[in-house]
């Protein structure tokens, strides 16, 4: 993995976003063994219809969560257990995609400078369905990247509470 | 005392044969709360060139605790966030089992703090890799514990 120790600041956290693009991105090389593409154009509207979530507590509160399409998410599960598409199931998808936003906030938070001894991580949790939105009730700030996973779009998400 | 294989009671390893040590089948428990993330793991080992010959499988480390109570293995790889009992304290808890004496313990987690890794190692843990990981890191780690080199 590559070392960042980007030093914590405090303007809104826009010079964040390449750490956390790298941190996802090693996620799915080293993981998955497939490289992310950052899209021509911005994939505004693009169906998520499952999310994973992941908080952060401590020096960063927070929540990080990697929102794409059920199949996007299956293709990774599939990737991660080296099955065939056709024989991954729901659990396995909802594992994956769990197990992928865990790994992308730990590797974000270890490329922070003293986040990784101040920062802890809750258990995943997923969320699926065709109809919903994530309302934070905290007015913070959010990092929000669009990559490409197997042409398939992904959004990952850092909502920054404080 | 040359440590030796619980099956055959023959050495657990031979002299290394070029770069490479030639080691016994092991039997391996993989503990984690992810049942993907345990796949990856045994698959990694497999990558590495460790020949599994019984794996075993835990959700987390009271799972743990029963599987080691009841059965013998020679390597354990372990998470640290789990839910009911987290990996350090399995590793505590792992020093009262007759069964597991001397069985290395080695974390496999997102938590890759100097922090983590010191408590971790504090513990009793013999090795220390960070998610996300791949079968090379895996390999670099765990052969020389294998091999039962420091």
């Amino acid at each position: 993995m590559t070392p960042v120790n980007q030093p914590p600041t405090n303007h809104g956290h826009q010079d964040w976003i390449p750490v956390l693009e790298l941190a996802t991105q090693e996620v799915f090389e080293l993981m998955l063994g497939c490289q992310l593409v950052k899209p021509a154009a911005p994939a505004n509207g693009a169906p998520a219809n499952i999310t994973g979530m992941v908080g952060l507590a401590g020096q960063l509160c927070g929540v990080l969560s990697i929102g794409c399409d059920e199949k996007a998410a299956a293709l990774m599960a599939s990737k991660m257990l080296g099955i065939e598409l056709s024989k991954v199931g729901r659990p396995e998808i909802a594992d994956a995609l769990g197990e992928v936003c865990n790994m992308a906030a730990g590797n974000f938070k270890n490329k922070i400078s003293g986040l990784g001894d101040g920062c802890m991580l809750s258990p995943p949790s997923v969320i699926t369905g065709d109809d919903y939105n994530i309302h934070s009730m905290a007015e913070s700030p959010s990092l929000e990247i669009s990559l490409l996973f197997e042409s398939m779009p992904i959004h990952v998400c850092l909502q920054i509470h404080s | 005392m040359e440590e030796t294989n619980h099956v055959s009671g023959k050495p657990k390893h031979f002299p290394p044969f070029g770069d490479e040590q030639i080691l016994m089948p092991i039997r391996a428990l993989i503990v984690d709360d992810s049942s993907v993330m345990r796949k990856i793991v045994d698959r990694s080992l497999r990558q590495a060139g460790i020949e599994i010959s019984q794996l075993f499988e835990a959700g987390n480390g009271a799972e743990a605790l029963g599987v080691v109570q009841d059965n013998k293995v020679d390597l354990i790889l372990c998470d640290i966030n789990m839910p009911v009992m987290d990996g350090l304290e399995f590793i505590k808890q792992l020093a009262t089992v007759d069964n597991a004496k001397g069985v290395p313990v080695v974390m496999i987690t997102t938590e890759g703090s100097e922090a983590h890794v010191v408590q971790a190692l504090a513990c009793g843990a013999r090795g220390y890799i960070r998610k996300p990981f791949t079968a090379d890191q895996v390999k670099e780690h765990v052969i020389p514990i294998l091999a039962g080199k420091p």
